[in-house]
C-alpha cells in the first residue's frame, strides 16, 4: 500500500468569503462552514471562534482536536464510517492541512474534559498551542442526553475538519511525503535480519461516553485486529472518548501517531514494521482477558519479535496494559511500554494502579498529577466555569481572576501516551 | 550575591578526636572549617564560606537519638546556615545514619537544603533518601577527593539557587518522587530505541522501575453470616447531594462518612455521583448501582446478616495516590473494627 500526505502548510488563520488557503493563511467562510453542520436537530445553538498560536487564549472543555484531512485519490474519503464510507484506506494521496485544527467544545461529560492554553506555561503543555485552532462550540437541545450531544460534536467536527481540507484541495502541497510498505508477510521476507515490530494501540473502549470507533465500528463490540498504518493517517481510528484530557488519544493524535511515524522511519533499516493492532481497555475482566490473550497470540501469528505498546488513560487499563506486557513476553515477545503515571501531586505515589514483573522497559509521559500554575488567560472560548469539574481540577482551583492552579492532567494532550510529546517523570 | 553561609557535621575521627573510642563524644562545635569541612570550603570557592563545623560521636548520636538530634540541630543553627553538608559517611553505618538524621531534621525545621554523601548500600540511605539528597560516594575515605568535589558540585547549584533536573543528572540518589521534564527526544523514539536494545541483549535504562506491592493477608472468611454487622465502603463517589464534604472528583484526599441507618434506598434527590473516572449517567439516575444499600436492607430483612453498619464511608477511587488510600484503608478499618464491623463489602469502579 502507498499512501502519499500532501502537506499545505497553515500558519494563520482568518475569517473571509471564501474557505481557501492562500501563502499559509487558511481563510474560513464561517456562515458556509456552520452550514455543512445544519440542520442538526441535536444542536441548539453552534458557533465557531478562532484561536491562534501565541494569544491569549484559554479553550475549554475540549472534547476533540481533528486535523483537516482529504482524499485527493484512492479508494473511499477520510474518516471512514462518518465522513468516508466503508472502502479501506490509505491508498492513493491525502491532503493535510498542516498547522490548522478543528477543536471541538462543549460541557458534556462535566469531569474529565480539558483545556488548552494557546500561549504562556500551559501552552508548553499541548500540541494545540501551536496549531490555528478552528473552534467549533455547541450547545444540545433542552434535554439532549450526554450520548446523542457527545455522537453530535463528534459527527460535526469530522464533517467540519473535511470541510476545511476539502476547500483547500487544490492548493499546493508544500511537502509530499510517501508511506509506502507492504503486508507484514511480504516485508519480513524482504528484511529477514531485521527485528519484526508489531504495534498495540491500546484505545478506551469503556462504553459511556469513553469510546473510540474503528471504520466507524464502535470498538468495545470487536476483538482486536490488523491495520496497515497507512489507514491511521486516513482517520481510520476516530476519538468518541471524553478520558482525562492528558492522555486522551485526540483524532488529530491517531491520525498523527508518532509511533505509526517513528517505525515507519525505521522500516527496513533497523526493523520491520508489522502493523498496527487496534485494541481495545474492556473494563470486565473476561473482556480483558480475552483481549490480551488475542493481543498476544496476533503477535505470534505475525511473527513479532517485540511490540510497542502504548495505553490510553490511566487506572482501570494499567491491569490491561500489564496483561498485555506479561503475555507477550512468556510467549518470548519483547515488549516497550509507553504509559504516563499517577503519582500524586507530590510525585510520591506509585505512579501505576498495577505492576507486573515483566514490564521492564517502560517510557513515561509523565505524572498525570503535577500540578500546574496556569494565568488568566484575555479570551476564554467556551465554558471556563467547566474546570471545577475537570479532572486535575476542583472548585477552588479556579480563581476569580481566571487564573488557576490544576494538575497537568486538565491539559489536553499533555501526557500522551502515545509518546507524542518529550515530556517524562524521573526520579528527583 | 552575599556569601552563602555552610555548616558541615562530621564524626569524632574526621575530626581529628580519635577512632572507635571516641565515638561517644557529645555534639560540640567549632567555628570556621576542621577535617573535610577545609576542602569543601575550597571547592566551594566565592559562592560559599563554611563558617562552622558541628561535631558528634557516631555511638553517641546513634544511643542517644533523640537528644543528640536536639542538641545537633541547635549547634548547627547557632551559625546560621543556608545550607547543611554532612560528612561524607561512605559505608559507616552509624554514621550514615546520624548524617542522614541530622539533614533531614535540619532541612524540616530550618527549611535549608542540605546534603550528605554515603555509599549507597549504607544502611542510612534508605531511611534518609527522602530527606535529604545523598550523594553516591565510595565505601570507603579512599575515596574522599572524588565524594568532596561531588558534593561540592551539588551544593553549588544549591546555593546559586539554580533549578535542579533528575537525580540522575544532579549525582545523587533520588528522593523517591517523581517530577516531570522535557526529554531531548519524543516519548515515541524513546520506546523503539529502548525495545530495539532490549530485543539486542543490550542494557538500557526503564524510566519506571516496577513498583512492588504490599501483600496483605486477607482476613478469615465470615463464618456465621447470619451473625454478621457488614459495612458498606465504596470508592464510586456516591454522596450526598450536593458534596457537602467537597470531596473531589478525582486525585481524593478525604473521605465522606455518612449515616444511611434510617434509609432503605440511596435515590438522585438525596445521593449523587461525584466520580471523575466514569460516566455517571446510570449512578445519577439510581445510586444504589454504585452503593447498593437498597440490596442490602433487603438481604438484612431476610436475615441473611445480621445488621447493616449504620453508615457508609465513600470517596472517589480515580487517580487518587496510593499513599492516601492506605491511610483512608487504615483508618475506615480501625473503626469499624472498634464498632464491631465483621466484614466490608466494597464497591470500586
Amino acid at each position: 500500500m502507498r499512501l502519499e500526505l500532501h502537506r499545505v502548510s497553515v500558519r494563520n488563520v482568518l475569517w473571509g468569503d471564501t474557505t481557501k488557503v492562500e501563502d499559509g493563511t487558511l481563510f474560513v467562510n464561517k456562515e458556509e462552514m456552520l452550514s455543512v453542520v445544519r440542520p442538526d436537530e441535536r444542536i441548539a445553538k453552534a458557533s465557531l471562534e478562532l484561536a491562534r498560536p501565541g494569544e491569549s487564549v484559554r479553550i475549554i472543555p475540549v472534547k476533540d482536536v481533528i486535523e483537516p484531512r482529504c482524499k485527493l485519490s484512492g479508494s473511499g474519503e477520510v474518516f471512514p464510517g462518518f465522513v468516508g464510507g466503508m472502502e479501506t484506506v490509505g491508498e492513493g494521496a491525502t491532503m493535510v492541512l498542516d498547522g490548522a485544527a478543528v477543536v471541538t467544545c462543549g460541557p458534556i461529560v462535566a469531569f474529565q474534559e480539558g483545556l488548552i492554553d494557546m500561549s504562556g506555561p500551559g501552552s508548553a503543555y499541548s500540541p494545540f498551542s501551536e496549531t490555528c485552532n478552528v473552534v467549533f462550540i455547541a450547545e444540545p437541545v433542552e434535554g439532549l442526553d450526554q450520548h446523542s450531544y457527545e455522537a453530535a460534536l463528534r459527527e460535526s467536527g469530522l464533517k467540519l475538519a473535511w470541510y476545511l481540507a476539502d476547500c483547500c484541495r487544490s492548493a499546493k502541497a508544500d511537502l509530499v511525503k510517501a508511506y509506502e510498505m507492504e503486508g507484514p508477510v511480504r516485508e519480513s521476507a524482504l528484511y529477514p535480519h531485521l527485528p519484526k515490530i508489531a504495534y498495540f494501540c491500546m484505545s478506551i473502549t469503556q462504553g459511556l461516553l469513553h469510546d473510540t470507533f474503528l471504520y466507524g465500528a464502535d470498538m468495545k463490540h470487536i476483538v482486536p485486529t490488523l491495520i496497515h498504518p497507512n489507514e491511521k493517517m486516513d482517520g481510520a481510528m476516530i476519538s468518541g472518548n471524553c478520558v482525562s484530557a492528558c492522555d486522551k488519544n485526540t483524532t488529530w493524535h491517531h491520525l498523527n501517531d508518532p509511533i505509526v511515524e517513528e517505525l515507519y522511519s525505521r522500516h527496513g533499516k533497523d526493523l520491520v514494521f508489522l502493523g498496527v493492532i487496534p485494541t481495545l481497555e474492556d473494563t470486565r475482566l473476561a473482556g480483558k482477558e480475552r483481549t490480551s490473550w488475542f493481543n498476544a497470540n496476533l503477535a505470534r501469528m505475525l511473527g513479532a519479535d517485540g511490540v510497542v505498546i502504548s495505553e490510553e488513560g490511566y487506572g482501570n487499563p494499567d491491569t490491561d496494559l500489564c496483561m498485555n506486557a506479561a503475555k507477550c513476553e512468556k510467549l518470548g515477545i519483547r515488549t516497550v511500554i509507553i504509559s504516563d503515571e499517577a503519582a500524586g501531586t507530590d510525585g510520591k505515589s506509585q505512579g501505576l494502579a498495577d505492576a507486573t514483573p515483566e514490564m521492564t522497559a517502560f517510557v513515561s509521559a509523565g505524572n498525570v498529577n503535577e500540578m500546574v500554575e496556569l494565568p488568566a488567560m484575555e479570551r476564554v472560548i467556551g465554558f471556563p466555569e467547566s474546570i471545577a469539574n475537570l479532572s486535575g481540577g476542583a472548585e477552588e482551583s479556579l480563581r476569580k481572576d481566571g487564573s488557576m492552579f490544576v494538575e497537568l492532567q486538565a491539559i489536553i494532550g499533555s501526557t500522551n501516551e502515545l509518546g507524542f510529546s518529550r515530556i517524562g517523570a524521573r526520579w528527583v | 550575591m552575599m556569601t552563602k553561609r555552610v555548616v558541615c557535621y562530621i564524626n569524632q575521627f574526621f575530626a581529628g578526636l580519635g577512632g572507635e573510642e571516641q565515638a561517644h563524644v557529645p555534639p560540640s562545635s567549632k567555628a570556621g572549617t576542621m577535617g573535610p569541612a577545609m576542602q569543601i570550603d575550597n571547592l566551594l570557592g566565592e559562592d560559599a564560606e563554611v563558617v562552622g563545623t558541628v561535631i558528634c560521636g557516631d555511638s553517641y548520636y546513634g544511643e542517644n537519638m533523640e537528644k543528640a538530634r536536639v542538641e545537633c540541630l541547635e549547634l548547627v543553627s547557632a551559625f546560621g546556615p543556608d545550607l547543611l553538608i554532612a560528612g561524607p559517611a561512605f559505608n559507616a553505618g552509624r554514621y550514615g545514619v546520624a548524617c542522614g538524621d541530622i539533614c533531614k531534621e535540619v532541612s524540616e525545621r530550618l527549611e535549608i537544603p542540605s546534603i550528605t554523601g554515603m555509599f549507597p548500600e549504607n544502611p542510612g540511605v534508605e531511611l534518609y533518601r527522602s530527606g535529604t539528597y545523598i550523594v553516591p560516594v565510595a565505601d570507603s575515605a579512599r575515596g574522599m577527593k572524588n565524594a568532596l568535589e561531588a558534593i561540592a558540585t551539588l551544593a553549588g547549584k544549591m546555593i546559586r539557587g539554580e533549578k535542579l533536573g533528575a537525580a540522575e543528572d544532579e549525582g545523587y540518589i533520588s528522593r523517591a518522587i517523581r517530577k516531570n521534564f522535557f526529554h531531548e527526544v519524543s516519548g515515541a523514539r524513546r520506546a523503539v530505541d529502548m525495545l530495539l536494545k532490549k530485543l539486542d541483549g543490550v542494557s538500557f535504562n526503564t524510566e519506571y522501575e516496577m513498583p512492588v506491592f504490599k501483600r496483605v493477608t486477607p482476613a478469615p472468611p465470615v463464618m456465621d453470616m447470619s451473625k454478621a454487622t457488614i459495612a458498606l465502603v465504596s470508592s464510586g463517589g456516591i454522596v450526598p447531594r450536593g458534596n457537602p464534604d467537597h470531596i473531589r472528583v478525582s486525585s481524593a484526599e478525604s473521605y465522606g462518612v455518612y449515616d444511611i441507618s434510617k434509609l432503605d434506598d440511596l435515590t438522585p434527590e438525596v445521593f449523587e455521583s461525584i466520580h471523575g473516572g466514569y460516566d455517571r449517567v446510570w449512578a445519577n439516575e439510581d445510586p444504589d448501582t454504585v452503593l447498593p444499600l437498597d440490596i442490602m436492607r433487603e438481604m438484612e430483612k431476610e436475615g441473611v446478616f445480621a445488621k447493616l453498619y449504620d453508615h457508609v464511608f465513600t470517596t472517589t477511587g480515580t487517580g487518587t495516590a496510593v499513599s492516601h488510600a492506605e491511610r483512608f484503608g487504615r483508618e475506615i478499618g480501625e473503626r469499624l473494627k472498634k464498632d464491631g464491623v465483621d466484614a466490608v463489602i466494597l464497591t470500586s469502579t
